[in-house]
């Protein structure tokens, strides 16, 4: 009896992994890869088709151009070469969601291929070859009814939905990773968590990986430590987050290893990769035989972007992320640490967009990663679900600015703007809050504290002015916090004659 | 007004622009001759009684209102059964989309509806359009009208019978290997295949993708130019459309002048293998056209010999994945859904219920060809040979204007007579193969009938991509030096069928 898996660092000790990362990408175009149907997620099951997608007899697909200059985007934006000619080819197989048992896809003559990117891990820069980058279609969805499981086994019937099936995808292939084992799911991860956003920045798909708009297929297999010779390798299907595509790799380096040190071969196959139990299970065995019968699609013309239209393309691109966090960071004065807290609390692009509306750096990092990032948290939602938006980040560091609230204050105005109690100024209105700034208000509190608290006022005068700040607490405290301490400051040392 | 049937198109539209006769009354008059000989012939797989004479009826009103009307409005036609049309029963031949009604219109159907033409229903077929013969056909055998115990030709049996038995004066066909042109020469009629992409396939249920095009059927070649414009031109919904004027080919079949035309008679089809009577008629119809004035001259296209065998691989490797879809999962038959059997089990015992032996054939033979490790052996090296034809013709344009050949070997053969034997069978297509495999113009002419049987003889022209006005010149003048001889068209010589009501 073997172990089913070894730990990781044994397992290191004794294999090299080699990986291979398959990214499918869902573009967000309006319609689909090759018919005008609307590409709405969500919508009610089959709402979204046409004979085209269907599939049915006599229908023909025409190529969506948004989807090509997508494909384009995401080739240049990984430094590939952009094919001057490429053809669509057919994919033959099965599929119980697929409308014509073939897929259209690219085969030999991708859109776009040898590129490179990096990803850096722990402060090292790894470079990752890109291998393709190539255009397809989505195949449609499956629910599998009257099962325990909502897998197919046990299952009464099935229902499919073809509101999927023909929204463009592209599938970006990396060729061999070979990093040092012991960084390869780290690698792995950040390769994932760089290409989303990349993919965001160059607005090309939505990449909710929730929502299956980024799935990654994890090839991975081992080689004995100092061989040049690749092993068996098994490809993990739909692993569909960073943390995941981490967790996955490691574990079928764990479970690769446990199988080859007891003697055993590992099968070449796909496997599936569970979320809760963190495992991956034998899906079917797939061999290097396996028979797509790819042929040019006879149905479509070939693709033969213009030199200028690409270089009008690259014109459009927008910086690289990594390169634009170096640039931020540099612009903001923020230390590292500061930067990765920004960027770990996915606040960059909130924190980038309420500085353009002319707040300093600090403070839009002090409300996003304060009171917003709390309450995001708190509620398990993302920033930008929130309801608050850098606009009014914005409204209330003015307020702060032109002095009608204070830092604390302005907390509770945004507690009222979380809590949707309308506007800034509605909030400051209902809730009481703004700082009093009638004079004759303060100096009747000032008298006050002076009243109540002679035994300081004799401090003061016996030269010890320092000990007017208890006099300055007790104005803040008549005042509610309403008070701008500045001015109460001011009032009292004149008052005191100080 | 039973005479209406034996009019042309042409004619057809001058009687109801001149109010001599409404559509009505012409679509009920050929309805009424399906239903007396179509009992003998099976032209038909479903007429669509009510449905033509609701199109007749617009037609007519419209006419009343004082509408501008298109050339052909309200003149009947019968459709080949690979075209989808709305809510009309579509089943390519095959048991496998039997009772399937299809949610839209193909291109065709689309823009033979615009110009008001009126469908009288679907023709019968070689099942998914393999076959040269219509014996494929998943409903029975077409019969010719001009002999009832020959077959008519294939694929489209059924539309050629049509016109030829005076069912309808028009008729839409598709040509893959010469499904249009083959039937055409076997029923004395006129086949037309447009230039690959002037008419679209949008809503043609594919049999290979690459080589498939509908284009007309009629009795003249006036008709057929009329209808070629009616249904050709560029369309956004088919990728390989050609986004070009349509070349003028109803001017061409009116003109029809080839003084100084330079055609080339292509060495490698004729002699060996060709019937006496087809080679005899071929002759003469170019002698004749010398003495009108065009300059023949003899050419080579060596690469022709290869066409049938790299025409056998393409085609069935692009219709084993064509035919992939009909799983029994969403429209059509459905065989052994008792619960019992997995899905996979269901697609299986459908389609072997459903694909006929011929289907089966090609799907196999297709897949074989695909498969890794054999594709650069046969569909690669196909592919090669399809780009030698091509150049052999671009060559041969050179030095002509159109090229000419016999439309088939031999005249239509005995029905039963070939069926055992597919490769016998595929010989039929020699001279209309290279064509498709090039993309070209090309139309099958009446030239006569041969000696020894009787039957039509189809003259066979071939013209450049897009200028299928080119092989309406040579039709038309062909047509009107033979009228002379004949008294009209050939098909005034059909034999009368005998009515059985």
């Amino acid at each position: 009896m073997t172990a089913d898996v070894l730990e990781i660092n044994d397992a290191l000790t004794q294999y090299d992994p080699v990986m291979g990362l398959e990214v499918h990408v869902e573009l967000n175009t309006k319609s689909k890869m090759f018919c005008g149907c609307p590409t709405e997620f969500g919508a009610p099951p089959n709402t979204q088709t046409c004979p085209v997608c269907l599939g049915l007899p006599g229908a023909l697909p025409v190529v969506n151009a948004r989807g090509v200059e997508s494909a384009i985007k995401i080739g240049l934006a990984l430094n590939c070469e952009i094919a001057e000619w490429c053809r669509f080819a057919r994919k033959n197989y099965f599929y119980p969601d697929m409308p014509k048992n073939f897929q259209t896809s690219q085969y030999d003559e991708p859109i776009a291929f040898n590129g490179w990117t990096e990803v850096v891990v722990d402060g090292e820069t790894y470079r990752i070859e890109i291998e393709r980058a190539h255009m397809e279609e989505d195949t449609g969805k499956s629910t599998h009814v009257g099962g325990a499981t909502g897998r197919i086994h046990g299952a009464s019937h099935s229902l499919v939905d073809y509101n999927r099936a023909g929204i463009p995808l592209i599938e970006i292939v990396t060729k061999t990773i070979e990093v040092p084992g012991d960084k390869a799911a780290a690698v792995a991860r950040a390769y994932v968590s760089m290409l989303r956003d990349l993919l965001l920045a160059l607005d090309v798909s939505d990449v909710r990986m929730d929502q299956g708009s980024l799935r990654c297929d994890a090839n991975v297999s081992l080689k004995p430590r100092g061989s040049s010779v690749l092993g068996t390798r098994t490809e993990t299907k739909n692993v569909n987050s960073f943390r995941s595509v981490e967790r996955a790799v490691t574990y079928e380096i764990t479970r690769q290893a446990a199988v080859l040190s007891s003697g055993g071969k590992v099968v070449q196959e796909t496997r599936h990769w569970h979320e809760d139990t963190g495992i991956t299970t034998s899906g079917r065995e797939k061999s290097d035989a396996e028979d797509y019968r790819y042929f040019p699609e006879p149905d479509l013309v070939p693709v033969a972007p213009s030199r200028e239209w690409v270089e009008e393309i690259r014109a459009t691109l927008p910086e690289a992320p990594s390169l634009r966090r170096v640039r931020l960071q540099e612009e903001w004065g923020f230390t590292d640490l500061e930067m990765r807290d920004v960027i770990n609390g996915n606040a960059l692009e909130p924190i980038v967009a309420t500085i353009e509306l002319g707040v300093t750096p600090a403070a839009a990092k002090k409300w996003w990663l304060g009171e917003l990032a709390r309450s995001a948290n708190e509620s398990g939602q993302d920033l930008d679900a929130l309801g608050v938006g850098p606009t009014q980040v914005a409204e209330v560091q003015k307020l702060v600015d032109e002095g009608t609230l204070n830092d604390k204050l302005a907390r509770q105005v945004f507690e009222g703007l979380l809590a949707g109690e309308g506007t800034p100024a509605e909030i400051i209105e209902k809730r009481g809050l703004a700082l009093v700034s009638d004079d004759s208000a303060l100096i009747e509190a000032i008298d006050r504290a002076i009243a109540a608290n002679p035994d300081v006022v004799e401090k003061v005068n016996s030269g010890k002015p320092a000990a007017a700040g208890a006099l300055i607490g007790a104005v803040m405290k008549d005042m509610r916090g309403q008070a701008d301490a500045a001015k109460v400051r001011q009032l009292l040392n004149e008052k005191l004659g100080i | 007004m039973s005479d209406l049937t034996r009019k042309t198109a042409a004619e057809l539209a001058e009687l109801m622009t001149s109010g001599q006769a409404s559509s009505v009354e012409i679509t009920q008059a050929h309805l009424d001759r399906i239903a007396a000989v179509d009992g003998a012939v099976h032209a038909f797989l479903h007429v669509d009684t009510e449905g033509a004479l609701a199109q007749a009826k617009a037609v007519d009103d419209k006419r009343t209102a004082g509408e501008q009307l298109a050339p052909l409005a309200g003149v009947p036609l019968a459709l080949k059964d690979v075209l989808t049309q709305e809510g009309v029963p579509t089943t390519a031949g095959s048991k496998i989309l039997e009772g399937w009604k299809p949610p839209y219109d193909s291109t065709v159907v689309q823009r033979l509806k615009a110009a008001g033409i009126v469908i009288l229903g679907k023709t019968n077929m070689d099942e998914f359009a393999m076959g040269s013969s219509t014996e494929n056909s998943a409903y029975g055998t077409t019969h010719n009208p001009w002999d009832l115990a020959r077959i008519p030709g294939g694929s489209g049996g059924g539309s050629s019978a049509a016109i030829s038995a005076y069912e309808a004066p028009l008729a839409i066909g598709t040509d893959t290997g010469g499904s249009i042109r083959q039937p055409g020469a076997f029923t004395g009629t006129v086949g037309v295949k447009p230039t690959y992409g002037g008419t679209s396939r949008y809503g043609l249920i594919a049999l290979a993708s690459s080589l498939d095009t509908p284009g007309p059927c009629a009795r003249t070649t006036l008709d057929a130019a009329l209808l070629h414009e009616a249904i050709a031109g560029y369309d956004p919904m088919d990728s390989t459309s050609i986004n070009q004027p349509v070349p003028a080919v109803v001017e061409a079949a009116r003109n029809g002048d080839v003084a100084g035309l330079r055609i080339g008679v292509v060495k490698e089809l004729g002699g060996e293998g060709y019937q006496p009577g087809v080679e005899a008629r071929f002759h003469e119809a170019v002698e004749l056209l010398t003495k009108l004035g065009a300059e023949v001259v003899e050419v080579s296209c060596p690469h022709f010999e290869y066409a049938l065998p790299a025409y056998y691989l393409i085609l069935p490797s692009e219709a084993s994945s064509n035919l992939a879809r009909f799983d029994a999962m969403r429209y059509g038959l459905r065989v052994g859904d008792d619960g019992t059997n997995s899905a996979e089990k269901v697609t299986s015992l459908t389609r072997e219920a459903g694909f006929g032996a011929e289907v089966k054939r090609r799907i196999i033979l297709g897949t074989h060809a695909l498969s890794s490790g054999y594709y650069d052996a046969y569909y690669g090296q196909a592919q090669k040979v399809r780009t030698l034809i091509a150049r052999d013709f671009a060559k041969a344009y050179e030095q002509v204007d159109v090229l000419v050949s016999p439309a088939t070997p031999t005249t239509a053969f005995a029905i039963g007579d070939r069926i055992d034997d597919p490769i016998a069978m595929y010989k039929n297509d020699l001279c209309t193969i290279p064509s498709n495999l090039a993309g070209n113009a090309a139309a099958s002419f009446p030239c006569g009938l041969a000696d020894e049987d009787g039957m039509p003889v189809g003259f066979h022209v071939m013209a450049p991509v897009m200028r299928d006005d080119l092989c309406y010149t040579v039709g038309a003048a062909l047509e009107s030096a033979l009228a002379e001889q004949w008294g009209g068209v050939l098909m005034t010589k059909a034999p009368e069928l005998e009515v059985t009501r």
